[in-house]
């Protein structure tokens, strides 16, 4: 089922929580909602589920306006942070429950319901836990279970509230992974609020990016991290550098220095932010090159990787506010021959520049 | 009362918590005397009374104390007694779990006046609600004349005690819950609703069994009460012996007639009420606690 919003409005008194949000769900898509805490994208999956309503706005599942539509006849499967099982209920009572619920004519029989319950337990790999209470199971499992319980009326839409968020680092890595292949053996429409970047660009095939109540971009993991659309998403996704200046033509000054730059839209003269991943920039002892100076402070070799951070200097040589931080291979530290406490350039390989409005990040 | 059920899981944490640290104890004699402190006056002020009423009831003998029960007048206010109980307890159990159901699940205009209102009859003196209600029904008041004309008993009649009653018992239950249910948060309750069931089914399937045991918490507290109630009763009921003199008021006027062991008889009746509701609130802790603990583990 394709689900689509149209400029959904919601405040919480004085707080927008979501600015005329128009967002497009492809069917059979899993797709992350990713942004800081406080962003909306909470409050923007619980009005498609229907357990929030919108100020104003429609959200049209399947091409029909549902926004009025109660939640239960909305055919979504919710799964909620803290799983919010039934403490009460066994595991198999759990997952159940929407079967047992149904009105009396379209109720399944006992033995279709045993069936069910047992597929979908066996769906989530915890066949063997169907007489355990939830008080019994880990966070992982427990979670897994909401799963399958979220599942077993068969919705048409499963939408999942940070559902690995409550869960420690290693559980969260599995469980991420085994959430993408159970997508893909079932291929349901699906949603998921997150604020872990790493979690949305690894699990999902789209990731809308959300920042103060308003969508900033919407694209493939790929898209969202190689062309970030504004300044909000490139600090957002990964670590950055960033640089203020004015761009000039094919340069941006940047104090004293030039650095060049992919194009720009931004008209000449205007006040800019640039940024360059750490690894997308160099490093270059070369009095000519156009870059920023700054002095080495430490020198961080781990793996295959060196991170190599940095201070700007100013004229005079000395240190500025300006922290940098450059990733270079092993092999390309070993030929620059840098050490800490050199001064050298920082040459961008690849810098995006974006105009620069007051509160851009 | 609210906080019963958490004072409970308060004190097993410390009981576990004494044997392990010697550097933070007190000195012996310390620790005697603060603990003889406390005995002396547990003993002086509960222990002695209790007892008192017992070895008074039984001061002339086991006939004398049955005569007492056996007593018409006495079978009679026993019976108004439950009588009352057994219509104020389920209609307070009603309207509580309704209150905290209706408070804590969802947002409604005069939300936080209801919760004030409810915590009414808590603050006002017993007797003054049942001045309340003498004003409102009584021959005198509001809407006695027209409950004169068409012959209808309300103050000096059991309608008069039952409402006195229910007023003053009102928020036992719905104390109890809204904390309890406020703790608990909507998520079950949203849960169950995306999975399809209707209000009903959400209440029975999943709210009641949360709350299960503090709503009996709540009904123990609330029937002991009901039995118990003196002052908003007295004003409302008349004394009429027989017909409008539930136990605490028979036991008064046993005792200003001297009749003192049939007095203390009726009164051991209401005691043992008091020691059977200490038994099952203690049981109902021990059991929210466990239940607690578990969800906490979880």
């Amino acid at each position: 089922m394709s689900i689509q919003v149209n400029s959904i409005y919601k405040s919480f008194g004085d707080f927008k929580a979501l600015d005329n949000v128009s967002l497009e769900f492809p069917t059979g898509k899993l797709v992350a909602l990713l942004g800081p805490s406080g962003c909306g994208k909470t409050t923007l999956l619980r009005i498609i589920a229907g357990l929030e309503t919108a100020d104003s706005g429609q959200v049209i599942l399947d091409g029909q306006d549902a926004s009025d539509r109660h939640v239960r006849e909305r055919q979504v499967g919710f799964v909620f942070q803290h799983y919010a099982l039934f403490k009460h209920m066994t595991v198999f009572e759990n997952v159940a429950f929407g079967l047992r619920v149904k009105p009396r004519r379209e109720r399944p029989s006992e033995a279709v319901i045993k069936k069910k319950v047992h597929d979908l337990l066996a769906l989530v790999q915890l066949d063997w836990l169907a007489d355990r209470f939830p008080s019994q199971l880990s966070g992982g499992q427990r979670q897994r279970i909401a799963l399958a319980r979220a599942l077993a009326v068969e919705p048409k839409v499963l939408l999942l509230d940070e559902p690995f968020g409550a869960l420690d680092a290693k559980v969260r890595k599995e469980l991420r992974r085994w959430l993408r292949r159970l997508h893909d053996e079932i291929h349901v429409t699906s949603i998921f609020v997150t604020h872990d970047q790493e979690e949305a660009l690894e699990v999902a095939d789209e990731v809308v990016l959300m920042n103060q109540g308003k969508v900033e971009q919407v694209g493939t993991p790929d898209q969202v991290y190689d062309k970030p659309a504004t300044p909000f998403v490139y600090s957002f996704l990964g670590s950055v550098n960033l640089f203020h200046g004015r761009v000039d033509g094919e340069v941006v000054h940047v104090g004293p220095h030039q650095l060049v730059h992919g194009g720009s839209t931004v008209a000449d003269g205007s006040s800019v932010v640039a940024f360059a991943r750490p690894h997308e920039l160099t490093i270059s002892k070369d009095p000519e090159s156009l870059g920023v100076y700054a002095v080495i402070e430490r020198v961080l070799t781990f793996g295959a990787t060196s991170r190599i951070e940095l201070i700007g200097l100013d004229i005079n040589e000395e240190k500025t506010s300006q922290n940098y931080e450059v990733e270079l291979t092993r092999l390309e530290v070993a030929s620059l021959n840098v050490a800490e406490g050199d001064h050298v350039y920082l040459v961008p390989k690849k810098l995006s520049v974006f105009e620069h409005k007051g509160t851009a990040a | 009362m609210a906080g019963g059920i958490s004072t409970a899981l308060g004190a097993k944490s410390v009981r576990s918590g004494q044997k392990v640290n010697g550097a933070t104890q007190e000195s012996p004699w310390v620790r005697r005397l603060i603990i003889g402190t406390g005995l002396f006056y547990f003993a002086l002020f509960l222990l002695l009374p209790l007892g008192s009423v017992f070895v008074e009831a039984f001061r002339k003998g086991l006939d004398v104390y049955l005569a007492a029960l056996m007593d018409p007048d006495a079978l009679s206010a026993i019976k108004l007694t439950l009588i009352v109980a057994v219509i104020s307890v389920p209609l307070n159990l009603v309207f509580g779990v309704a209150a905290a159901w209706a408070i804590t699940k969802f947002n409604f205009p005069g939300k936080r006046i209801l919760i004030t209102m409810i915590d009414l009859p808590f603050s006002v003196s017993p007797v003054i609600a049942g001045l309340i209600f003498v004003l409102v029904f009584g021959a005198q008041g509001w809407f006695g004349s027209w409950f004169l004309d068409n012959d209808v008993k309300i103050i000096f009649a059991i309608p008069g005690i039952l409402l006195a009653t229910i007023f003053v018992t009102f928020p036992f239950v719905a104390r109890e819950l809204i904390p309890l249910m406020e703790a608990q948060g909507k998520e079950e309750e949203e849960a169950a609703i995306v999975l399809g069931a209707r209000g009903w089914q959400v209440f029975r399937f999943v709210t009641l069994p949360n709350i299960l045991w503090g709503v009996i918490y709540g009904v123990v507290l609330c029937n002991a009460r009901a039995m118990g109630e003196f002052g908003a009763v007295s004003v409302v009921s008349g004394h009429i012996r027989g017909e409008t003199n539930s136990m605490p008021l028979h036991v008064e006027i046993l005792y200003n007639e001297y009749n003192f062991a049939a007095a203390f008889a009726v009164a051991s009746l209401l005691a043992i009420l008091a020691l059977l509701t200490l038994l099952i609130k203690t049981f109902v802790e021990w059991k929210a606690a466990k239940v607690n603990s578990e969800l906490k583990e979880g």
